[in-house]
């Protein structure tokens, strides 16, 4: 039974952090930068629910809020900060994201002090089958995550837009001739890439309540590596580098062993899989030319 | 009977199933200047990549005066002698035009100087760097890009750039040279002036060249013997008037 | 024969010469008692900055390779050398040699995971291998934090034994000046010049005839040890060390400071690791309680700004215009080419080239053949 149940815990959080993977291989895929601000918007999106269960005290109003708020922010952190560095050196528009996620996080100490906020969403209580006991919030956040996963790559796989977006990702110049917004197209990215954070935001912190400034740093390393390990670009490659991540993190915390280890056991595979399969367990090789 | 430079034996690759090129038999002699012609995607250049260890060939052997090559990595094959030049230039951007050719002499013998002695600028390190920058100079002036030597070598002039690139092949100390469209987007003029400093480096280094080139009044005027690729295969082969021509050759170019 | 014989020329030297001076100096001015502890500890945290700045400028601005794990290196060197340290205060005591033990223990430690990252290095390029970097320093800090409080102190930190002030300053200044000599040495030499080449184009550099291989471990190499250095030198100018103070924050903070040096500019990383750390050090003392945060809130803004003036391409025209350079050729003499230059000084839009971002977006769940066996596909130019 408590494989059972740390399984499904796993894949939980597994799926908050395919949410977050999608955001960083969306990005990476499209406007060909390592948004290292990602993580922050999580942070945002948080301190956005929280005021807004503060003000109005009902979660899914503040959900909606922080999913409005982070889409708002991540266009206009799109605009300011990245734009102008279209064509520039992807180092430079590196260390302008670390620049962003350091602003994010000391508004976000400025504005809310640094003492963790408590989030406390709903409680739902337990799932139980026999034995079985699982808390609802798992089955919602899993329910959930595998819901927009879908949905996202049916998004990117139907429609005009998500064609489009296939098209900018492959050459931006080619499909700028025929006729599609490039900017327009990776604005639509940054915007889907922060809702995507909102909602992780809301899983995280219906699974631990606490709220502080760098809510998002780790998950959002970790997100990142998920969608390294997948194969940056790919977008089933980030969900399942995510749920790999998510139960290796599960199963690594049931055994006390090697508990207080899981991050470096989490990194530690990273640089395996790397080893083995150098652009990700489903990314694609282009050879330079000669 | 002159010493044979390079023998490829049936050399081929194929990239998943789609043969790019297949029974490719040169014979260079030493001091040969030799041709590599045929239409675009003929498979010129992959020829070059395998010749030089980018592409590691599916069937065939290389063998580089005597040597079998075949499969060996790019360095390697630089140091038993081959070195080239790129279709698209390929120049250290951010080096200075000396610089490049400093590169160049990097491996050789008479220039040795380990990383502990550079590190603290031991003796050695100064007699090997003022060697070389003799050396470099000297090489320099074979292409006449002597006075241009501290420039940055993404602010020369196109042409300037592909004799920069042959000089810093030449640096290399190579049996064979390998040039990949040296006259690509010369005018007149300067491709007379390149076909110069070709067979100027020819007498003087005793160089054995295999060039790509389309302008066929180039490959004419300087070269000894061509090859002639169509669709990865050989189509003609010899004496450069013969070879260019055959009726097939003809008729693949204006595609008769 | 007197022409015959050679003459030991004095400017190929002049950087020794001008590092025993600097020692010198400042040695004395620290026996002497005329700096304040406030002015040694500044000069501590600088020296450190440096050492750290420019180990890590070979690999990114020269070697043109991204790092995002500097601070692991610098975590393994602080930690074993604070614990060789340890070791030998039993038999030792807080003497010279054990310090010198302690350094040489740091470093090469440092310098052979530098060589086990180095080695990862050689089959992946640009993103992939800064996310190594960073997985390697977040696993070295974590396997730290969770060590027994006997090995390496766990979560409490790491307690060092304690050196006379003024002599760890004078080691530590001849450390970084000795560091800086190397490193400007080994880059203005033929190795340094393959270094960059490797930089510039990978390809060509390989075509002629670099050991593309042999030069990234050997940077690496470098770089740890360096790194370690400083960590071991950090380990003894604070009374704790602790495995927080190392995450992948403090390697930005570090390859901020390269960027903002410059790619590929000693000077420059020297400059901006000097000015930060003075900077960051004087805003402690002036934005205390609340406003410390302000500190972070500017330096993020400052950061923004300056990255996207000095790289936007649209404000180029107008950064061509009004370079320093430019002004400071207007009040010497003459016109200053920019077509000239003599360092390995680099653009920033053609550095790191490396740092490539070819990865496209793609929904299919199958990883195609041609990755599978990436030799297996090519193009025809």
């Amino acid at each position: 039974m408590e494989i059972i149940e740390t399984l499904i815990n796993g894949l939980s959080s597994g799926g908050t952090y395919a949410m977050i993977a999608l955001g960083y291989t969306m990005v990476y895929g499209i406007a060909k930068m390592l948004n290292f601000a990602h993580g922050d918007i999580i942070m945002v999106g948080g301190y956005m629910l929280y005021v807004t269960m503060i003000t109005a005290g009902n979660p899914m109003l503040g959900l909606i809020a922080a999913v409005i708020f982070c889409v708002l922010l991540g266009i206009t952190v799109e605009k300011i900060a990245y734009k102008p560095l279209r064509g520039a050196s992807p180092l430079a528009v590196l260390i302008t994201a670390i620049g962003v996620s350091y602003l994010l996080q000391s508004t976000a100490q400025m504005i809310f002090g640094t003492a963790p906020k408590m989030v406390i969403i709903a409680d739902m209580g337990n799932f139980e089958v026999g034995a079985l006991k699982i808390p609802y919030y798992t089955i919602v956040t899993l329910v959930c995550s595998f819901v927009i996963m879908i949905a996202l790559t049916m998004f990117v796989k139907t429609t005009k837009i998500g064609r489009a977006m296939v098209a900018v990702s492959e050459d931006r110049g080619a499909a700028q001739l025929m006729g599609i917004n490039v900017n327009g197209i990776i604005m639509i990215t940054f915007a889907i890439g922060s809702a995507l954070a909102a909602f992780a935001g809301f899983f995280m912190l219906m699974k631990a309540p606490s709220l502080s400034n760098t809510l998002g740093a780790m998950p959002g390393i970790k997100a990142f590596t998920a969608a390294v390990i997948g194969g940056i670009g790919s977008i089933p490659g980030a969900m399942c580098g995510g749920i790999l991540l998510g139960v290796v993190e599960a199963i690594s915390f049931k055994i006390p062993v090697i508990a207080p280890y899981t991050d470096a056991i989490e990194f530690m595979i990273l640089i395996l899989i790397l080893l083995v399969r150098p652009t990700g367990i489903m990314g694609k090789v282009r050879r330079e030319k000669v | 009977m002159a010493e044979i430079i390079l023998k490829t034996e049936n050399l081929g690759i194929s990239f998943g199933g789609l043969k790019a090129v297949q029974d490719v038999n040169i014979e260079i002699q030493k001091k040969q200047l030799y041709g590599l012609v045929g239409p675009n995607g003929a498979g010129k250049t992959t020829v070059f990549n395998m010749l030089t260890g980018v592409y590691r060939p599916t069937t065939g052997q290389i063998y580089l005066a005597g040597e079998n090559i075949t499969g060996k990595s790019q360095e390697i094959i630089n140091h038993k002698g081959i070195a080239r030049t790129f279709q698209n230039i390929r120049l250290f951007n951010n080096m200075t035009v000396i610089r490049n050719v400093l590169v160049g002499l990097h491996n050789q013998p008479e220039f040795k100087c380990s990383m502990i002695e550079s590190m603290f600028r031991l003796p050695r390190h100064f007699q090997c760097e003022k060697a070389m920058r003799e050396k470099a100079k000297s090489i320099l002036r074979v292409v006449g890009l002597e006075e241009e030597r501290n420039i940055l070598s993404c602010n020369l002039p196109y042409g300037k750039q592909r004799k920069l690139e042959i000089a810093r092949a030449l640096a290399t100390n190579p049996k064979l040279l390998l040039l990949d469209e040296p006259a690509a987007g010369m005018n007149p003029h300067e491709t007379e002036d390149l076909m110069n400093i070709i067979t100027r480096i020819r007498d003087e280094y005793d160089m054995t060249i295999l060039l790509i080139e389309h302008d066929m009044k180039f490959v004419s005027g300087l070269c000894d013997e061509v090859t002639v690729l169509n669709f990865g295969t050989v189509l003609a082969q010899g004496d450069t008037k013969t070879a260019l021509n055959d009726p097939e050759v003809i008729k693949a170019y204006i595609g008769g | 024969m007197a022409k015959a014989v050679k003459r030991i020329k004095w400017k190929h030297y002049a950087n020794y010469i001008v590092i025993a001076i600097l020692t010198v100096v400042f040695s004395i001015m620290s026996l002497s008692g005329s700096l304040t502890s406030s002015t040694i500890y500044l000069l501590e945290k600088i020296i450190i900055a440096v050492m750290l700045t420019v180990s890590l400028s070979v690999v990114v601005g020269f070697l043109g390779e991204l790092s995002l794990g500097h601070a692991g290196f610098m975590c393994v060197g602080a930690y074993l050398g604070g614990k060789t340290a340890c070791l030998l205060q039993p038999t030792m005591g807080n003497s010279f040699p054990a310090l010198l033990v302690s350094l040489v223990v740091g470093g090469a430690v440092a310098a052979l995971c530098g060589v086990i990252i180095g080695l990862p290095a050689l089959r992946l390029k640009g993103d992939y291998l800064a996310i190594v970097t960073l997985a390697f320093g977040e696993i070295v800090r974590s396997i730290f934090m969770n060590s027994s409080s006997e090995s390496f102190g766990g979560s409490l930190g790491l307690t060092t034994p304690r050196y006379d002030k003024n002599t760890l300053f004078i080691i530590a200044l001849v450390l970084v000046l000795g560091c800086l000599a190397v490193i400007q040495n080994l880059i203005q030499s033929k190795h340094g010049r393959a270094i960059t080449s490797i930089r510039d184009n990978e390809i060509a550099a390989r075509a002629t005839g670099i050991n593309v291989t042999q030069y990234k471990l050997s940077v690496f190499t470098i770089a740890a040890f360096f790194a370690g250095i400083a960590g071991v030198l950090y380990s003894f100018s604070n009374y704790t060390i602790q495995s927080t103070k190392f995450n992948y924050n403090y390697s930005i903070e570090i390859l901020v400071m390269v960027v903002l040096g410059g790619m590929g500019s000693i000077n420059g990383s020297i400059i901006a690791a000097t000015l930060i750390t003075i900077l960051d050090i004087k805003l402690q003392t002036i934005l205390t309680g609340n406003l410390a945060v302000l500190q972070d809130l500017l330096y993020a803004l400052v950061l923004i700004i300056l990255v996207i003036y000095n790289n936007a391409p649209a404000l180029k025209g107008f950064r061509e215009r009004h370079t320093l350079k430019n002004y400071l050729y207007k009040f010497s003499k003459g016109k200053h080419d920019p077509s000239h230059r003599a360092d390995d000084e680099a653009k920033w839009d053609r550095v790191p080239t490396k740092i490539e971002m070819n990865e496209v977006l793609s929904t299919e769940f199958q990883p195609t053949m041609s990755t599978l066996n990436p030799d297996q596909k090519g193009d025809f130019k």
